[in-house]
């Protein structure tokens, strides 16, 4: 039986581009058909802006990579039309285990906040994530949106210009050129892009080897995450178990940095160390294994004048606390909506240097994030270890010792405090996490939820307050969503958006980030606000 | 953030009665063993304190004043 990664999902077909005496100009290219990029082509595409997205592949990305989506990227997918079958098809998950040496040292529960639409986390392999973005692209084809993928055609050389870039592309009948506007690179950790340009990726390095594999096993471990520090089964190191659907389980095996990694990939030296976590009783296959190699760092700038990078393009971090395709998926959810602004002339191109700003603070919360887990899962020193053990053994009569315990901090949206887009707090009373810059935090409203009726468009959130039902500021017509705290009987609008304030009105960007927010719908102020969040103040 | 101060005064009751439970304890222990034991016994006693902003100062406080105004001329 043939695997979903196995099937070309966008064959190589001839263009009328490759037979063009000119090289055709695009408005924006994509380089990259993985998650970030096919997320970024369908977020242009639903919003009118014309898009090629090129891969030098033509399937679905090899083995389950990236695993576990946490609640903000899958609201994102939301906007994208995909979160829905992600949901459908993931695995739910709050509980897990945390093993040291040779016993458990406790478990615990995520006991996720109450009144979100979606979960905290699902675990699902990346391929069918691109497979549902691919058929998603498929589906705003059939309606005219002006999208295309184009398998196998690898870019070979780029030339950058003040008001385009010019691209060379190889395919199985040849190379021709193009040209595009803008250029958003999603080509991975290894970004030719990045290389043809002669970009910097530097940072702190640290470096490890992960053995991944993908087993498909009928066991009776529940759906739980299991995490090891120095088991009997791999020495001073540590171990990841993870359930992913079909039966196929995800087993991350920590090898160090000074391995033999072609000796290690073979099955004859997999199997014994899988045997050896999993007991010899259990049956089992190997779907897929790979050795991954990872550092954290990133690019200085995103934005290089008309190229844009984006995910593990721009930066990189290690596989704890699921930080790659998560962060990915925000950096396009804040770049699409103000390059559309900067294309249609409602917005000056300085608007983009505030996704390099924005976006170079997630990577930093993400790499302070990850290398902390580092730190934790592969300790540097003697110290460092003897600090360690030491945690890990109050943990298993303590729980004070548990929040030190740091096998990865799973990903959260970050908040852009400081940003240029924000506004000052002007709700004085209002709550923290809904504060300027932050994310906005899902509610319940009845039998339906507050995301989904924020859109993906400059919107007014009016609660308990009154204002226009639409304004018109810049060249840009903002809408009203007027709701009160009795929409929500459990009280979570009124904790999220309000806190002890008796009425608040956001205003709330296209990415669902709050521009800013006030006690009261003053005109002055929003309109200020508005401009200000769309880089014309 | 507080503004509790770490205490750098004498504030243990019987001081001497402290010192040889901290030696008793660890009495018995190989080198390896002792350090495992004063690294849970910092984690416990962090954690009772808990302000972070005491913890910092303690963190200082424990590197001792720098030597400077002795070496330097």
């Amino acid at each position: 039986m043939s695997k979903i990664f196995e099937i070309p999902m966008y064959p190589y077909a001839r263009h009328a581009d490759q037979d063009s005496a000119a090289p055709v100009r695009h408005r924006v290219v994509v380089v990259g058909a993985g998650p970030i990029g096919l997320a970024a082509g369908i977020e242009l595409a639903q919003e009118g802006v014309e898009v090629v997205i090129l891969d030098e592949n033509d399937k679905v990305s090899f083995g389950s990579r990236a695993i576990c989506f946490a609640k903000r990227p899958l609201e994102i997918l939301d906007r994208l039309g995909c979160g829905q079958p992600m949901i459908d098809k993931g695995v739910l998950w709050n509980k897990g285990k945390v093993f040291f040496d040779d016993r458990q040292v406790y478990d615990f529960d995520l006991l996720p906040e109450a009144g979100h639409q979606r979960p905290a986390f699902i675990n699902l392999q990346q391929y069918y994530l691109e497979a549902y973005l691919v058929d998603r692209v498929r589906e705003l084809q059939d309606q005219g949106a002006p999208i295309e993928i184009r398998g196998r055609n690898k870019v070979s050389a780029i030339g950058t210009h003040p008001d385009h870039v010019t691209l060379e592309i190889d395919t199985p009948e040849g190379a021709y050129n193009l040209e595009a506007d803008w250029l958003i690179a999603c080509d991975g950790a290894g970004s030719p892009t990045r290389r043809m340009l002669g970009l910097d990726f530097v940072g702190r390095i640290f470096e490890d080897n992960f053995l991944i594999a993908d087993v498909v096993m009928e066991a009776d471990f529940p759906t739980e995450r299991w995490f090891w520090f120095d088991p009997p089964f791999n020495r001073g190191q540590s171990a990841l178990l993870h359930k992913q659907p079909d039966g196929v389980w995800r087993i991350d095996l920590q090898l160090g940095w000074d391995i033999d990694k072609e000796r290690e990939k073979r099955p004859e030296n997999v199997i014994p160390r899988l045997k050896a976590m999993l007991g010899d009783e259990v049956e089992f296959e190997l779907e897929w294994v790979s050795i991954y190699t990872f550092q954290c760092r990133r690019m200085e700038d995103f934005r290089h004048g008309r190229v844009l990078f984006a995910g593990d393009a721009a930066h990189q971090v290690s596989p704890f606390g699921a930080r790659g395709a998560n962060s990915g998926l925000q950096d396009t959810d804040n770049l699409c909506w103000k390059l559309k602004l900067v294309i249609d002339g409602k917005a000056p191109e300085s608007l983009l240097d505030s996704y390099n700003l924005e976006r170079v603070q997630g990577a930093e919360e993400n790499i302070l994030n990850s290398s902390r887990s580092t730190d934790f899962i592969t300790p540097k020193s003697e110290m460092s270890r003897l600090l360690r053990d030491a945690v890990l053994d109050l943990s298993e009569h303590y729980a004070f010792a548990r929040p030190l315990v740091n096998s990865g901090r799973l990903s959260q949206p970050c908040t852009y405090d400081g940003s240029p887009l924000n506004s000052a707090d002007a709700l004085t009373d209002g709550p923290e996490r809904t504060r300027p810059g932050s994310a906005c935090p899902d509610a319940p409203l009845g039998d339906d939820f507050l995301l989904p009726k924020l859109g993906n468009q400059f919107i007014l959130l009016t609660i308990d307050a009154d204002a226009p039902d639409e304004i018109t500021e810049a060249g840009l017509t903002v809408k009203r969503l007027a709701l009160s705290v009795k929409d929500d009987k459990t009280g979570a609008l009124q904790d999220r958006y309000l806190g002890k304030a008796p009425s608040g009105v956001y205003l709330i960007r296209p990415d669902q980030h709050v521009a800013a927010r006030r006690p009261s719908y003053d005109d002055n102020q929003f309109r200020a606000a508005l401009r200000r969040a769309v880089g014309k103040e | 953030m507080s503004d509790t101060k770490l205490i750098l005064e004498p504030n243990i009751n019987c001081a001497d009665d402290f010192y040889a439970d901290l030696l008793a304890a660890h009495e018995g222990r190989d080198k390896a063993d002792s350090e495992a034991f004063n690294a849970r016994l910092i984690l416990l006693l962090a954690n009772h304190i808990g302000d972070t902003a005491v913890l910092q100062q303690a963190l200082a406080a424990a590197a001792l004043p720098s030597a400077k105004g002795t070496k330097d001329v």
